[in-house]
């Protein structure tokens, strides 16, 4: 299993311990741009960034930028990519850095099609690399990296881990618990496709052993099963620690796709009574609003001290 | 987006798989001239991109002229859950001697095409208990795999061989096409053994739309669904009377599910993407003007870094330009919201600090 924090932030003992290098592919266009900015200013040391064409440039005069993710990795040694370029490059790209040696793979275009997903992910298994996304707003360890496209102002640092499946909601709700004392551990953008690199169970599984984690959030949303398969997962591993779950999309009609690709209920397979009856199986309390998260988490921290 | 039964068979046949003479037509007028050349007896089935047409009557048997002039605009004149007929398929009576079930989906969980099977078909295959599942990959169908399933199938014959057949050219057409679900229900072995595919259903995968061009001629976007996707929207169109818009799919469904529990009807769903501008929301607030219904406008914007100053904006132009005359109720969480809420104080709009204040100011203010 992937070792999440430490391919984050590294181990104490190296050189670059909670430095580690970033690579932005697709640094020159213009949202790779605002958000290699917005990474830079989080703190996030971007070593280098990728636009094929524009190997001599350098972004805003400091971070060097390369034609292709093998040329960039020979320089910095960077295990960690985000990539900025149009869904339907996405799979090329993937493909350069996963062949180039990166290790964790943040994609965060919208509208990539599954079946370039899939073969990115299948290449990604061959090497063994992780992807978070498509269609995610990205990973972070709020106060020390982000990598993606979050606005800083909703995350604290803290001990509470959070899930979702989708963007804004990610923020609202880390908002909510940010302004009940509830900082955050780690926070990882499942994202919003039918099929996603690092699924709701990948990630718990991520998570779940990490000593000073004291709850875990779960964002999820209508469509898929991943929501049961994790509701599943948390009973048969008899993990114990606090966790709240709130599904969007209640009052969303069947067979009607709900802005993501992945949120769209078929018969009963995907509807939020599903997901809510397994997470109430797996004693979860699902918050009815977003800002009832925090209120039920401290619920469950009361009961468990 | 869901094909039709009609062109999802145009793709069937194009790849060899067998099926009944049959034809569509839109209007009585072009579904007479067809009468002749099909020949007594046959099916009217309504073409609607959902499922659940022979319980609501959307299928029926044909004997005779009197009953085709009866029956053709009673089909034609039906709604299926909220769906309007887009067309109606003629169909030739079948003799059927047992129905199956077949399909390949893009299996979410498990990352790869998986095929599911059944002897008994015709009825929804969430209602199946003897399902047989088989995992594909990411290629094509193998023979070893297509008779495997024939045999727990328990086939046997012509049969088996037509039903692998079937299973192998249903695979290429899901591969080729990038389909996220296609499936044949029932699938019927007729009284000669042989196997046709009596139902259709195609679920493309539109991000892979720029692929296939071939596609596109089943694409069926109203107006206002084709200005919305030029603006990157996503946009459902729903029965009620209060818009919703927010930035984000997650977001703007709990909003949908807040309004919904505080007792409001939504109008539509309109998500606006991660970021807003004033021409974004000014677009938004454009689809919305054309909705009928349409009593009052319920926005859940979470900024973030975007500046409410500049969504403020854009609803004092759309007022300005007489583009909307309905109240609004927002919630902007972002930058300089207290500059926006100033901006906006004599206007239709009205500005809270948390959606939940939002949702019960629309619900109350469009009971009045």
């Amino acid at each position: 299993m992937t070792n999440i924090f430490e391919l984050l932030k590294g181990n104490p003992e190296d050189s670059d311990y909670e430095n580690k290098g970033v690579i932005v592919q697709g640094i020159t266009g213009s949202y790779g741009s605002i958000h290699a900015k917005q990474m830079i200013a989080y703190g996030t040391n971007v070593v280098a960034g990728v636009t094929p064409g524009k190997g001599d440039q350098k972004f805003e005069d400091t971070v060097p930028v390369y034609n292709t993710m093998q040329e960039a990795v020979d320089a910095t040694s960077a295990k960690i990519s985000i990539v900025f370029v149009p869904a339907k490059f996405f799979l090329s790209a993937a493909k350069d850095a996963l062949e180039s040696g990166i290790k964790l793979l943040v994609a965060i275009p919208e509208h990539v099609p599954i079946r370039d997903t899939m073969e990115a992910l299948d290449l990604a298994n061959k090497k063994g690399a992780t992807i978070i996304g498509p269609n995610t707003p990205g990973i972070m360890i709020p106060e020390l990296i982000k990598i993606g496209i979050m606005p800083p102002m909703p995350f604290k640092a803290g001990k509470i881990a959070v899930l979702s499946k989708s963007g804004t909601l990610l923020y609202e709700i880390s908002d909510a618990l940010t302004n009940s004392g509830f900082g955050q551990s780690i926070t990882i953008g499942i994202g919003g496709d039918p099929v996603n690199g690092t699924r709701l169970i990948d990630a718990f599984e991520m998570l779940k052993d990490i000593p000073d984690m004291e709850g875990l959030v779960i964002v999820g949303e209508i469509g898929g099963d991943s929501e049961e398969i994790l509701a599943q997962r948390i009973i048969d591993s008899g993990f114990n620690k606090p966790t709240v779950a709130y599904i969007a999309g209640r009052a969303a009609p069947k067979e009607k796709r709900m802005g993501h690709a992945g949120a769209i209920v078929m018969g009963n397979y995907g509807s939020a009574e599903s997901k809510v009856s397994m997470f109430n199986k797996a004693n979860i309390p699902v918050a009815k609003r977003p800002a009832e998260v925090p209120v039920l988490l401290a619920g469950k921290m009361e009961k468990s001290d | 987006m869901q094909l039709l039964e009609f062109q999802a068979k145009e793709l069937f046949r194009e790849y060899g798989i067998n099926l009944l003479a049959s034809i569509s037509s839109t209007n009585i007028e072009e579904g007479r001239k067809h009468v002749k050349e099909l020949g007594y007896p046959f099916v009217i089935k309504i073409q609607v991109p959902v499922g659940g047409r022979g319980k609501a009557g959307g299928i029926q048997k044909c004997q005779n002229d009197d009953e085709f002039e009866l029956k053709y605009p009673q089909v034609m004149d039906l709604t299926i859950k909220g769906e309007k007929a887009r067309a109606i398929l003629l169909e030739k009576m079948a003799d059927i001697k047992k129905e199956l079930y077949l399909s390949i989906f893009l299996n979410r969980s498990k990352r790869c095409y998986t095929i599911i099977a059944s002897a008994e078909g015709g009825v929804e295959i969430e209602s199946v208990k003897s399902q047989i599942i088989k995992e594909v990959g990411l290629g094509e169908v193998s023979d070893e795999l297509a008779k495997e399933v024939a045999k727990e199938m328990k086939l046997e014959g012509k049969t088996a061989e037509q039903f692998i057949d079937t299973l192998k050219k249903l695979s290429k057409l899901t591969i080729e096409k990038e389909a996220e679900l296609v499936e044949i229900n029932p699938l019927a072995i007729m009284q000669d053994d042989s196997i046709m595919a009596l139902d259709g259903k195609f679920v493309t995968d539109d991000n892979s739309n720029f692929r296939h061009p071939e596609l596109q001629q089943y694409q069926e976007k109203t107006a206002i669904e084709e200005q919305a996707e030029k603006n990157g929207f996503s946009l459902v169109e729903l029965d009620g009377d209060i818009a919703v818009v927010g930035n984000g799919a997650g977001l703007v469904m709990s909003t949908l599910d807040m309004l919904s529990d505080n007792g409001g009807k939504p109008a539509c769903f309109l998500d606006v993407g991660g970021g807003a501008t004033t021409e974004s929301v000014y677009e938004a607030l454009t689809l919305i003007s054309q909705l009928p219904k349409v009593k009052g406008i319920l926005v859940n914007l979470y900024g973030g870094i975007v500046k409410t100053t500049v969504v403020a904006e854009a609803f004092l132009k759309a007022y300005e330009n007489n583009l909307i005359d309905l109240p609004v109720f927002s919630r902007l969480k972002g930058t300089e919201s207290e500059k926006a809420k100033e901006m906006l104080e004599n206007s239709r709009t009205n500005v809270f600090d948390t959606v939940e204040d939002a949702i019960n100011a629309a619900v109350m203010g469009i009971k009045k």
